[in-house]
C-alpha cells in the first residue's frame, strides 16, 4: 500500500511531543496511586551539556527511524540513523536510551501494541549488534496512542510508524 | 380478574449486603405484606413469549425494528410526595418513566409514545384504562407506581399490558435504596423487554470504558465506569497516565485493564469496592489485552517477550503466567467462550491478522477466518453463537460469525469502528468508532444484530474500548 518515505522529523517537534505528553490535565478526579512525572529536561539552561538528550538529537542524523506498514524490518535508511546513533552512544558509555515504538491508525489498538514492540525491539537489537550494550536499552509501545502526525493521509501515516531513541537523563 | 402475586425481588447494595423487599404492587394502596417466595414474574399467566397463539403480544427482534412497537408508558404515580436522598417520589416517577422509555426505544424494537399519553392516578395503575390507550395508538402498556417506605428504601412497582387483549403480561417489584434508584427503571424495562422478545435482559447493567479527551497527539485516557445508559458516570483513574482496553469481571468485583503508569506498560486489576488497584504481572515485559474467564478466576492476556507476543493466562489474584501460544508471530485478543472451554485470539501467523480458536489449554488451534482483509479483536458472544470482530479491510468495520467460522455478516459502515463488546443477551455490541483526520476523537456507538440499530451511546467526553459488562443482580 503506502510507500514509505523516510523523512527528517524536526527534533524541535520531537521534544515538544514529548514534553507536552508530561503535562496534567486541567481537572483531575482523585487518583488511585499515580505518581507525578518528572520532567526529564529539568536543569538544562542554555548550553547544551555533552552526553545530554540535547547533544543527542543534535548529533545524530535523527532520533526516529520509520516503518513500512505492518512491518518491523530495519530498511537502509533506517540502518543509516541507527548507525549514528550507536556511534554516539559509543562516546557516552553510561547513558541509557528508551526506545518507543509507534504504529499508524490503521491497525487495530491491541495488535498495534504489540507491533510497536517489535518496532522498538527492532531498533534495539541492531543498536546492540552495532556494540551498544543492551542493557543500557529499554523498549516501551506506544501502539497508535502518541502519533506525530495528526492528518489520516499516507504522509502522515507513515511518520507515525517510527521507533524513537530517547535519551534518559 | 388480575392474579393476586406476591412479588419480590432482591437487588444488591453497594456490591456487599443484600436488601431483601417486598413488593406487593396490587395491594394499591400499599399494605405491609409479609415476604413470600418470589414467583417468577408473570408465572401467574405463564406463556412462551415467541409463541403465536391467538392474538398474543409478542416483537419479532428481527423484523420488529422495520415496526417497532407502539408502547405506552406515562409516568408513574407515587403514594404521596416524599422527599428522599435521590429527589421527591412524584419527580422520581416521571423519570423513571423516561428511563424505560428510553432503554425500549433504544432497543429499537419499541417506539414508546409521545403525544397522547395521559397521567395516570395510583388507583388507576392496576385497573389500566385500555380503551383510551387502545385510542392513543399504543400495543402495550407499561404502568407503575413509586413509593418511598419508611425504612428508607424506594419501592418501584412495575406493570406491562397487552392493550389489544386487555391482559396483564408481567408485573414485579423493585425495593432500591435510593442510590439505585435508576436501577428499578432499567429493571422494569428490562422485564418488558425480556416479556415481549424473549430475549434476555440487558438494559441495568454497567459499561467499562476509556474516557477520552485532549488533542490526537496527546490524547488523555482515563477509565471510566458508567451505566449502560450513559448515567451514573464515573471516572476511576486521573489520565496522568494512559488507561486502555478495560474489562469488568463477570462477578463485577474488578476491572483489569491495562496503564502506562510509570511509564511501565502493564496490566492492572482495579478494585471497584476499594478504588485500588495492583499489577497482574510483576515483571518488565509489556502486558496487554486483559480478559477475563467466566468463572473470573483467570485473566486471560498477551505478553511480549523478547518482542514476540504470545497469550498466556494468569489467576486473577496473581500467580505465574502458563503460556498458551508459542507461534512466533502476534497472538493477542484472546477471548473465552462462555462455558470457559475454549478461546477465540487473533493472530498475524498467515501474514495477516486473523481470527483462530482454540481449547482453553492452547491445545487445537485452528484458524476460522478465511475471508478477504483481516480479522481483528475477537469476542464470544454470551450466546455463545457467534464472536463478534473487526474487520479490517480499506475501512474498519464491525461484523459477526459462527465460532466455527462462516456467516459473516458485517455489522456497521463506518470508516473507522473498532472493539466490539456484547450485551449481556447478546443482542447488541457496543464498540467505538474514530473519526479521521486531526481531531483523533472516538465516540461510543452501539449497534444490534440485524445491523439496522445504529446509535451512539452518550459519553461525559470521548469515549474509546467499551466493555459491556453483565446483568447486575
Amino acid at each position: 500500500m503506502a510507500k514509505v518515505t523516510t523523512s527528517i522529523l524536526i527534533a524541535t517537534a520531537l521534544l515538544a511531543t514529548a514534553a507536552c505528553s508530561k503535562k496534567r490535565p486541567a481537572v483531575i478526579p482523585p487518583a488511585p496511586s499515580d505518581t507525578a512525572p518528572v520532567d526529564p529536561n529539568a536543569g538544562g539552561n542554555g548550553a547544551i551539556v555533552p552526553g545530554s538528550r540535547a547533544d543527542f538529537e543534535r548529533s545524530v542524523t535523527s532520533n526516529t527511524v520509520n516503518f513500512a506498514l505492518d512491518s518491523y524490518d530495519i530498511d537502509g535508511s533506517a540502518r543509516a540513523i541507527l548507525d549514528s546513533q550507536a556511534a554516539w552512544l559509543a562516546k557516552y558509555p553510561n547513558v541509557t536510551v528508551s526506545l518507543e515504538g509507534h504504529c499508524d491508525e490503521r491497525g487495530t489498538r491491541e495488535y498495534n501494541l504489540a507491533l510497536g514492540d517489535r518496532r522498538a525491539n527492532s531498533a534495539k537489537n541492531y543498536l546492540a549488534a552495532r556494540g551498544v550494550a543492551a542493557g543500557r536499552i529499554s523498549t516501551i509501545s506506544y501502539g497508535k496512542e502518541r502519533p506525530l502526525a495528526l492528518g489520516s493521509d499516507d504522509q502522515s501515516l507513515a511518520q507515525n510508524r517510527r521507533a524513537v531513541t530517547i535519551v534518559l537523563n | 380478574m388480575l392474579p393476586k402475586t406476591m412479588l419480590k425481588t432482591l437487588l444488591t447494595v453497594s456490591g456487599a449486603a443484600l436488601l431483601a423487599g417486598t413488593a406487593a404492587a396490587q395491594d394499591v394502596p400499599a399494605q405491609q405484606a409479609a415476604p413470600a417466595p418470589a414467583p417468577q414474574a408473570g408465572a401467574a399467566n405463564p406463556q412462551e413469549p415467541n409463541a403465536q397463539q391467538g392474538g398474543e403480544l409478542v416483537v419479532d427482534v428481527v423484523g420488529g425494528i422495520a415496526a417497532p412497537l407502539g408502547i405506552a408508558i406515562p409516568t408513574m404515580p407515587t403514594t404521596e410526595p416524599v422527599d428522599t436522598p435521590a429527589g421527591r417520589t412524584d419527580a422520581l416517577g416521571v423519570q423513571l418513566s423516561k428511563i424505560i422509555s428510553t432503554d425500549l426505544r433504544n432497543s429499537g424494537l419499541f417506539k414508546p409514545l409521545e403525544a397522547g399519553v395521559k397521567p395516570v392516578a395510583f388507583s388507576e395503575v392496576t385497573a389500566p384504562t385500555f380503551e383510551y390507550w387502545t385510542g392513543a395508538g399504543a400495543s402495550a402498556l407499561v404502568q407503575g407506581y413509586v413509593r418511598a417506605t419508611g425504612d428508607g428504601t424506594l419501592t418501584v412497582g412495575c406493570y406491562l399490558y397487552d392493550v389489544t387483549s386487555r391482559n396483564e403480561i408481567a408485573r414485579q417489584g423493585f425495593v432500591v435504596p435510593p442510590s439505585d434508584w435508576r436501577r428499578a427503571g432499567h429493571k422494569c424495562a428490562d422485564m418488558v423487554y425480556s416479556k415481549l422478545t424473549g430475549e434476555g435482559p440487558y438494559f441495568d447493567s454497567r459499561v467499562v470504558y476509556v474516557s477520552e479527551t485532549g488533542p490526537k497527539g496527546r490524547r488523555i485516557k482515563r477509565l471510566a465506569i458508567m451505566d449502560q445508559d450513559g448515567e451514573n458516570h464515573r471516572f476511576l483513574t486521573n489520565g496522568q497516565a494512559i488507561a486502555l482496553t478495560p474489562r469488568l469481571s463477570p462477578d463485577q468485583r474488578s476491572i483489569v485493564y491495562m496503564s502506562y503508569l510509570n511509564d511501565r506498560p502493564a496490566i492492572y486489576v482495579y478494585d471497584l469496592a476499594s478504588g485500588r488497584q495492583r499489577l497482574l504481572v510483576g515483571n518488565t515485559d509489556l502486558t496487554f489485552a486483559p480478559r477475563v474467564s467466566p468463572d473470573s478466576r483467570w485473566v486471560l492476556f498477551s505478553m511480549a517477550r523478547s518482542s514476540n507476543t504470545d497469550i498466556y493466562r494468569v489467576p486473577l489474584a496473581g500467580g505465574t503466567p502458563q503460556r498458551l501460544t508459542t507461534s512466533t508471530a502476534i497472538d493477542t485478543g484472546g477471548t473465552y467462550s462462555p462455558d470457559g472451554s475454549r478461546i477465540a485470539f487473533e493472530s498475524d501467523r498467515s501474514g495477516t491478522q486473523q481470527l483462530y480458536v482454540m481449547n482453553a489449554d492452547g491445545s487445537q488451534q485452528q484458524r476460522i477466518s478465511f475471508g478477504s482483509g483481516r480479522y481483528a479483536t475477537p469476542v464470544w458472544s454470551p450466546r455463545g453463537d457467534l464472536i463478534a470482530y473487526t474487520k479490517i479491510g480499506g475501512s474498519f468495520r464491525i461484523g459477526v460469525m459462527s465460532p466455527a467460522g462462516g456467516n459473516e455478516k458485517l455489522l456497521t459502515d463506518g470508516s473507522q469502528d473498532e472493539g466490539p463488546s456484547w450485551s449481556p443477551n447478546g443482542r447488541v455490541l457496543m464498540f467505538f468508532r474514530s473519526s479521521g483526520g486531526g481531531s483523533g476523537k472516538a465516540d461510543l456507538w452501539s449497534v444490534d444484530l440485524t445491523g439496522v440499530n445504529v446509535r451512539r451511546v452518550p459519553t461525559v467526553l470521548d469515549g474509546s474500548d467499551p466493555a459491556w459488562g453483565p446483568l447486575r443482580p
